[in-house]
């Protein structure tokens, strides 16, 4: 039986890129330890800056979120309403464990239905819209970071932060390799700087396996979506992940090597950054877009024959659950941390 | 007569996988034709590391972890 390296009881994960083996509490403790030390190394965020999390229900915003509770940071919740059923009302689902999460740790959680917003689901954008050649992934990104930004700056958040994990990134970095897209390698990495405009974008999880996210989810019995996007299967993502997994099987820390590695050929200069291209305010919703005119997102209304001008005359306020937690309610969070937690089937599988 | 082997099962997604037992629940899943590094195991409700050697008989849940689209 493997031992925790930290006090000699029985593991629960043997981490092979590191060679590590923890028990539950020390693996809690290390997994929180390590998101501060990322958030601090590539300076993310402060105690002083007001952080939105994009939260989709899932097991890595909701990981992502527990953990900037547990070490006190000011982090509300963005949840978007996609309006994705796939039979298995996957929006809805991921919408109540959202709600749920907020609700034990009396956070604060902003939503937004895109349907309700602008009368149209994703699925049903893309296709009218004819974007993504049959599956609403490339639609969903689009109006995920637009809808991201819209709330970010009308409600003064200064920096967004999304539950990417390594074998996301290593995932897209593989994808851009293949297609050498330099103009995304030289953007990709786990801050994306604000410009005028545009919040921080932060990655705080972005060192972590998903195994380790998932384990983190599970031990400390947050209920999260187990259900996959009835659309992620067959995606380019998912064919880079499985590919990428075959060789860390092979090469343990393979992943790792990979991604870490291009972080630093990135700071050593190895990416020239060119100068970033002058930005415009789109016509209609005001972000900032590359080319004059209107927006990728409202290109996208327009061509569903939504007119992206009525509307933003009408776009209701999100709705907002529960205030922010008290500093208080925070450290009795933090300290529930090392109690035992049973592994009960309905916390496994919600 | 050749004894026979013990054998072990596997449960991911309500899908059940005979496996033989005694072996690393890493090497089983691999047998099993699934990626090690996409699953975590689950033994009596108990996350364990995935190289302990499965007991003959039992059923060790495995939890999916890979999620994602092309956002």
């Amino acid at each position: 039986m493997r031992k925790c390296r930290k006090c000699g009881a029985p593991a629960v994960i043997y981490m092979r890129q590191h060679r590590l083996a923890l028990c539950k509490e020390h693996f809690l403790e290390w997994f929180v330890e390590q998101t501060a030390r990322t958030i601090k190394r590539y300076r993310m965020f402060t105690p002083k800056d007001r952080v939105l999390v994009a939260v989709s229900g899932g097991k890595d915003s909701l990981t992502l979120w527990d953990v900037l509770w547990r070490l006190g940071y000011q982090a509300d919740g963005l949840y978007i309403g996609l309006g994705i059923d796939g039979g298995i009302q996957y929006s809805d689902q991921s919408r109540a464990l959202s709600e749920q999460f907020a609700q034990e740790r009396g956070l604060r959680l902003l939503v937004v239905d895109i349907p309700e917003t602008y009368g149209v689901s994703i699925p049903e954008l893309a296709r009218r819209s004819r974007r993504g050649k049959g599956k609403p992934c490339a639609v969903c990104g689009l109006v995920k970071r637009h809808e991201m930004n819209r709330i970010a700056h009308d409600l003064g958040y200064n920096v967004l932060a999304t539950g990417h994990n390594l074998d996301d990134e290593a995932a897209v970095l593989f994808g851009n390799v293949l297609q050498w897209q330099m103009g995304y390698l030289v953007r990709q990495g786990p801050v994306l700087p604000e410009a005028p405009g545009l919040a921080r974008k932060v990655k705080p999880l972005v060192r972590f396996y998903e195994r380790e996210t998932a384990a983190y989810a599970l031990l400390r019995g947050i209920p999260y979506i187990y259900d996959e996007c009835p659309y992620a299967e067959g995606a380019t993502s998912m064919v880079h992940k499985e590919l990428l997994n075959r060789l860390e099987e092979e090469r343990p820390g393979a992943k790792l090597q990979f991604y870490v590695n291009f972080l630093k050929a990135k700071e050593e200069g190895w990416f020239r950054q060119p100068e970033p291209p002058a930005l415009h305010r789109c016509e209609v919703c005001g972000q900032p877009t590359t080319a004059p005119g209107l927006c990728a997102f409202c290109r996208t209304l327009r061509r569903a024959g939504i007119d992206p001008a009525q509307v933003y005359v009408t776009l209701p306020k999100p709705e907002a659950t529960e205030p922010a937690a008290s500093v208080a309610d925070r450290a009795e969070g933090a300290a529930a941390s090392s109690t035992p937690v049973q592994l009960a089937e309905e916390d496994t599988e919600p | 007569m050749a004894q026979e082997q013990p054998t072990a099962t596997l449960e991911l997604r309500g899908k059940r996988y005979t496996v033989p037992a005694n072996i690393p629940i890493r090497e089983a899943i691999r047998r099993a034709g699934l990626s090690p590094e996409a699953v975590l195991p689950v033994r009596d409700g108990e996350l364990i590391p995935d190289d302990e050697r499965l007991r003959p008989g039992e059923t060790i849940r495995l939890i999916a972890v890979i999620s994602g689209g092309d956002a």
